[in-house]
């Protein structure tokens, strides 16, 4: 029974802790309190009704491919804010296997200087 | 000084191949460069095993009066080379059936031509 | 002798030669039925796994096995090939054999429909055969044989879509980084062969003086493997060869580069290790300052990509840059006794746990984007939309790696990233910060992929996309449940599975003295 028991350990990594029983009752906890909540949605709708429909502030729903918030448009402000260092990024990736070997003799340089060689 | 210039050798040959990956845009040129900075590797292990004046370590057939072992070159270097070449015969032609396929895909053998992916 | 004895006696040498045989074997089987060929592979790699589990369990248990080609003892001084295998190598071992079992699996209906597939299912088994020979290995020539092997097999499957110009291109990539890196490797084995007139590692390592070129030997081996690991700014084909190759290679692909990963660590632990007082710690902080640039490269490209294939890609690119900052931190503090048993045993366990949660992780998720790739032939994040309502189990998936590569618990990323986050964080708070934002933003990457494949409104061009084949569902299971229990019960495998794989690294002085039983030397 000690693999068992050995489960059920508590993984100190010394100033943080991790024991599977904690995480099972907060997870209890956690599906309780979404179940309360949803508990307080009202249940009386029309279904096919104007009820049912999304609303945008008045707008009408475009065709559902316009609707979709597309991949490469996420985090828009984030990447724009800081398109200085993603234009710098991109410009790294080439694509062009010389570059590769390039990054690959720039690096043992670099190496041959902080180990003492050169 | 003259014992070594198989080493200066091996130095030359392996930044002449670096020169010819990094700096031509013809990919069998590329993988010329690569042989050549095999020919370099492999030049090197021959020359560790080398013995002025040594005969090949084959033992039914060495001339009399050979000291053993003095009188032969190491044959480990040479299993090693041989190895090697073996090992370099396939990639060279892994890499040359490779270049048939990108040149039936772009048409071309500019390295700048067919890489750059987002 | 029962058969078990004779068994885990053999087992190094069987471990590679079982899948090289079955690679022969396959084109044969093949012209009887694509079914048995399917079959036999499966049993193959099970065979194989078995045996590696066997093996390991005596490993772990405290014995470091030792294999000679040719001889029935070690004679002195040595001039035969021999396979050593200590905790590290058959932890290395547990997690290639994971990989393949999970891809042959998964295999079977993905890549039904290809043509070519016995030379397929050859190369999967040759590039077995290199990744254990690389893992299992105890020479050094022989570590440079299977590097090669294994490239040239992951290289021709890369190009296994030939009818596509960016796989083939990809895969000239790779074999252009991975042959130039194998001759570097070579010529630094030659700089240590001629010094020293040996090949075999513990040899080397009881004998090496870190004279000058030794030095350059160390630096051509780190940055050579490094570059085969993915490590930045080296690491450019990893997305180029893992975004284009089929999810299947692909998963295997991942355990190719942490059976590099594991050359970088055998070098400076084992190889290195004797001399590792007369480099104060530039070593180690070099390969910690790769992985903090690698972490941080690695998550702001993938946030910008909009290919699944290669946005996972890149993330796995970040993830190596964890690996390498948790043992980088041991490594920097190998050679001080009382900061080593504070922080960096800590560390090196966060690193070396990484390195399954990492290659499992990964191999989900790209196995999750080949899921989505057989079910609607699209790559592009632009294209997808609303799979959820069509793809419940895969969506499943989906959301279990997410969590896992994020670290959140309680899967299993979470374990090996808090361990590396705190005692990087005892010895420079400033790379811990870095970590944590790297996982912050990694966790950012995959909502943005969850958002724009699974949710939002039910496209109408997928209507008739149906929930993928049960192999593909079952080999994604296997991972996802390995994935749960590794985070409930961490506790379990840094004790069973992680801390002898630590404590071989840093016993180098027991790998040396299973070869030469004479060696003083270490702590």
């Amino acid at each position: 029974m000690s693999i068992f028991e050995s489960l059920l350990n508590t993984f100190e990594t010394g100033s943080g802790f991790w024991n599977p029983i904690v995480w099972l009752v907060v997870i209890l906890i956690v599906f309780l309190i979404i179940h309360i909540l949803r508990g307080f949605g009202n249940k009386n709708y029309k279904v096919d009704t104007e009820q049912t429909k999304p609303f945008l502030s008045g707008n009408p729903e475009y065709s559902k491919e316009k609707m979709h918030i597309k991949g490469s448009n996420l985090y828009w402000g984030f990447t724009e804010s800081l398109k200085w260092i993603f234009d710098n990024l991109n410009k790294m990736h080439t694509g062009n296997t010389s570059d590769y070997v390039l990054w690959f003799v720039i690096i043992i340089s670099v190496l041959f200087l902080v180990v003492g060689l050169i | 000084m003259i014992f070594n210039f198989p080493f200066i050798a091996v130095i030359a040959l392996i930044l002449i191949g670096l020169y010819a990956i990094i700096f031509r845009k013809n990919l069998i040129k590329m993988v010329i460069g690569i042989t050549i900075i095999q020919s370099g590797v492999n030049l090197f292990l021959i020359t560790l095993g080398y013995r002025e004046g040594a005969v090949a370590p084959i033992f039914t057939s060495l001339p009399s009066g050979t000291e053993i072992p003095q009188g032969m070159v190491f044959p480990i270097p040479q299993a090693l080379t041989l190895t090697s070449i073996v090992i370099g015969v396939a990639v060279l032609a892994l890499m040359l059936s490779l270049i048939i396929h990108i040149y039936r895909h772009y048409g071309t053998l500019d390295v700048r031509k067919i890489g750059g992916e987002k | 002798m029962n058969f078990v004895d004779f068994l885990l006696q053999h087992s190094p040498a069987l471990i590679v030669a079982i899948p090289l045989l079955g690679a022969f074997l396959t084109p044969l089987v093949s012209r009887i039925n694509n079914k048995v060929r399917n079959i036999f592979v499966i049993i193959i790699l099970l065979i194989t796994t078995s045996i590696v589990l066997l093996l390991a369990l005596d490993v772990f248990a405290g014995n470091i096995h030792t294999y000679i080609f040719g001889a029935k003892d070690l004679t002195l001084p040595v001039v035969r090939i021999l396979f050593e295998v200590d905790a590290m190598s058959a932890f290395m071992a547990i997690i290639g054999s994971i990989l393949l079992l999970v891809s042959v699996i998964y295999s079977w209906s993905f890549i039904e429909e290809n043509s070519g597939l016995d030379k397929y299912y050859t190369l999967v088994l040759l590039l077995a055969a290199g990744m254990f020979g690389m893992m299992l290995t105890g020479d050094m020539f022989n570590f440079f044989v299977f590097l090669e092997i294994t490239s040239i097999a992951s290289c021709a499957l890369i190009a296994f879509w030939t009818n596509k110009g960016k796989a083939v291109e990809a895969a000239f990539k790779y074999i252009v980084i991975s042959s130039l890196a194998a001759l570097f490797v070579l010529f630094a084995i030659a700089l240590l062969y001629g010094q020293y007139n040996a090949l075999n590692i513990a040899v080397l390592g009881s004998v090496i003086q870190f004279s000058y070129l030794d030095k350059i030997a160390l630096v051509l081996l780190v940055a050579a493997l490094a570059m085969k690991a993915g490590i930045v700014p080296m690491h450019m084909w990893l997305p180029d060869a893992y975004g284009r190759a089929p999810a299947s290679v692909t998963i295997i692909l991942v355990g190719a580069t942490q059976a590099s990963l594991y050359g970088v660590f055998r070098v400076c632990f084992t190889l290195y290790g004797n001399t590792i007082n007369l480099s104060p710690t530039s070593i180690g902080w070099i390969i910690v300052l790769l992985g903090v640039i690698t972490m941080l490269i690695g998550v702001s490209m993938a946030l910008i990509q909009s290919d699944f294939k290669r946005l996972i890609a890149f993330s796995a690119v970040a993830e190596i840059g964890f690996i390498f900052l948790g043992i980088g931190t041991g490594l920097t503090l190998f050679a001080n006794n009382q900061m080593f048993g504070l922080i960096g045993s800590t560390a090196m366990s966060g690193g070396i746990f990484h390195i399954i949660n990492d290659s499992l992780d990964v191999g989900l998720l790209f196995l999750v984007a080949g899921a989505v790739y057989y079910a609607t032939k699209e790559t592009s994040l632009d294209k997808m939309g609303g799979l959820a309502r069509n793809m419940k189990y895969t969506t499943i998936f989906f959301i279990i790696g997410l969590l896992a590569i994020s670290g959140i618990p309680p899967m299993n990323g979470f374990a090996s990233k808090l361990l590396i986050y705190e005692s990087t964080f005892q010895l420079n708070p400033i790379l811990a910060i870095v970590a944590i934002l790297s996982s912050i933003m990694l966790l950012a990457v995959f909502v943005k992929v969850f958002h724009s494949v699974f949710l939002g409104p039910a496209q109408p061009k997928f209507k008739d996309v149906k929930e993928v084949p049960k192999t593909m569902l079952f080999a994604m299971g296997i991972i996802a449940s390995i994935i749960i229990i590794f985070g409930l019960f961490p506790d379990l495998v840094i004790n069973n599975i992680v801390e002898p794989a630590v404590n071989a690294l840093i016993n180098y002085s027991e790998y040396i003295r299973q070869v030469i039983p004479t060696f003083t030397g270490g702590f």
